[in-house]
């Protein structure tokens, strides 16, 4: 008798030990995500919580005016219109760079007509551009989306030239045997060849383009996340200030989080490889 | 070499037959040329089994790359059937050497073997038909889901050649293609090769630099010589279709072939030299 029960709850045991370990691991893995920025709140909370110096609020003061200020028509009066344009230029650059990127690393000629150009271009800052563009562009969306677009685009385009360029010969030429040419060699060849790069491209660039979506909003602009924080500090809102640049860093957090998520969608397949060669070595 | 374009012989022009004329060879470096290939004239019949060997460094993968439509000869022609090869042609396939690079390693084993026929534009149905089906004959019907690097070597080249026979091909290219393996695979590999070419009857041109293989494997070896490369000899394997990994090579005929070829090989090494030495060539 006690022995059945002893080999019941030695089962039952087990399978609940597995979902505790289960959840330990969980829980270990949030502490290492969330560990130190919480940690780095906390410091922030004490060391200004004594803080009488007009340009560094508390904590409780900048949380209370994130509430207010971002919980109210600025979602879609800043926020929104300021995705909008980062989905828009982000976007742009990707397409713009990896179309340029494929026909360069499969075109030598026109790439090396092209170089000396793009490296000129790439050399010049984007945000130079902005009075520039705001001649020819105006104020309005399309200069900021360009802005966006001419920062974000060069490590799209750069990585896709060389992931083109570094397909393997062997596997190009059993494409080749096998009758794949044109778009179907560009869709199942070249771009997933490539995507390894292109990934890696597209991963510098969202950085780059949330950069530039503040700065393009900073100058003569009415509306946007870049506009509102630079209003904020010229009426001297310093607690709604230090909201909008908490704001941005949650935001470009968010973003990284998705991206991470999309990354090993794509690539799986090439984590898996990596790791298959890795094991035989 | 341009001579070679008369009369050849009508049978010839059956659609899996190979021909190799006057096929020559020379690569253009920075103020430095190479002549891989100086002469190759050879044919192979439709359902006809050859095996290549050679020295290494024979130039053995450039001959296979001018055949497969791959590489442009400097001079000569390639024929399959009555066309002349000018790119990768229709109803080739190629099996490479090295098999993990030539498996789309971002498609599953059933995508790669599926990918040539959706070229080919043949219907759905069928696709999984003869994905199945090539899978199935070369003992992978459990594979089609996984990803090529989860499986071992032997097992990435019996996808290759599980995606050349789904594909249907009249003439089946193999380049060195079991150099990569271990012994045992190989055997396997050899003997699967020879069973695929009974039972379809396509033509197969097998490069290698392993004699012994080239005997066990081949109706008929041809022996190249060192680069620049002409054809020295052409034997013919006159062992019983039914080939058995002990038995056939523990026969006395094998042993007689495999001596004979060794020691053309041996002789391929020298070939320009020696004929360089009795003043009938030149010096390389």
């Amino acid at each position: 008798m006690s022995g059945m029960t002893g080999t019941k709850t030695k089962g039952a045991e087990s399978r609940a030990g597995r979902g505790l370990r289960l959840l330990r691991s969980g829980a270990v893995h949030l502490a290492y995500l969330l560990g130190l920025p919480a940690a780095l709140l906390a410091l922030w909370w004490v060391l200004a919580a004594r803080s009488t110096n007009f340009y560094y609020p508390t904590l409780d003061e900048i949380l209370a005016a994130f509430a207010e200020t971002w919980f109210s028509e600025r979602i879609v009066d800043d926020v929104l219109p300021s995705l909008g344009r980062l989905a828009a230029g982000y976007l742009g650059a990707a397409v713009i760079g990896i179309g340029l990127g494929v026909l360069l690393g499969t075109r030598p000629r026109i790439r090396a007509l092209l170089e000396p150009v793009l490296e000129f271009f790439r050399a010049v800052p984007p945000p130079v551009l902005i009075p520039v563009l705001m001649l020819v562009a105006g104020i309005g969306d399309t200069m900021k989306i360009v802005v966006i677009i001419s920062g974000a685009l060069w490590p799209v385009l750069l990585n896709t030239v060389e992931g083109v360029r570094a397909i393997d010969e062997v596997l190009s030429d059993t494409a080749r045997c096998y009758g794949l040419t044109g778009t179907a060699r560009l869709r199942r060849l070249v771009l997933p060849g490539a995507s390894p790069q292109i990934v890696a491209g597209l991963r510098q660039a969202l950085s780059i383009s949330i950069i530039l979506m503040v700065i393009s909003e900073m100058f003569a602009s009415s509306s946007g996340l870049g506009f509102t924080v630079v209003q904020f500090q010229r009426s001297f809102a310093i607690p709604e200030m230090w909201s909008g640049i908490l704001l941005l860093g949650l935001l470009g957090f968010a973003l990284s989080l998705l991206f991470a998520l999309f990354e090993s969608r794509v690539l799986g397949w090439y984590r898996g490889l990596r790791q298959s060669q890795r094991g035989e070595k | 070499m341009t001579g070679t374009k008369a009369a050849a012989p009508a049978t010839e022009y059956s659609a899996g037959a190979l021909a190799v004329r006057g096929v020559r060879k020379v690569y253009q470096g920075s103020g430095r040329t190479v002549e891989a290939v100086r002469d190759l004239t050879f044919t192979v019949g439709a359902g006809d089994l050859a095996c290549i060997v050679g020295p290494s460094g024979a130039g053995k993968t450039t001959l296979l790359k001018c055949v497969a439509g791959l590489l442009a000869p400097t001079s000569g022609e390639v024929r399959l059937g009555d066309a002349r090869v000018q790119g990768p042609p229709p109803g080739m396939a190629v099996v490479f050497q090295e098999y993990g690079r030539s498996l789309f390693p971002w498609m599953t084993v059933g995508a790669n073997v599926e990918l040539p026929l959706k070229q080919k534009k043949i219907g759905k149905a069928e696709r999984a038909a003869l994905v199945a089906q090539a899978l199935d004959s070369v003992g992978l019907q459990d594979a089609p889901a996984a990803y090529p690097w989860q499986l071992s070597g032997g097992m990435q080249q019996r996808v290759a050649i599980a995606r050349a026979i789904a594909y249907e091909p009249k003439v089946l290219l193999m380049d060195e293609p079991f150099a990569a393996v271990d012994a045992q695979t190989r055997a396997e590999l050899e003997d699967l090769t020879r069973s695929l070419w009974r039972k379809l009857g396509m033509t197969v041109l097998f490069v290698t630099h392993d004699i012994d293989e080239a005997v066990y494997l081949g109706e008929r070896v041809l022996v190249l010589s060192a680069s620049p490369t002409v054809v020295m000899e052409d034997i013919d394997v006159d062992l019983p279709a039914e080939r058995e990994q002990l038995t056939t090579r523990a026969l006395p005929r094998f042993a007689e072939l495999r001596a004979a070829v060794y020691g053309h090989v041996q002789r391929a090494k020298t070939f320009h030299s020696a004929a360089a030495a009795a003043g009938a060539g030149d010096r390389p």
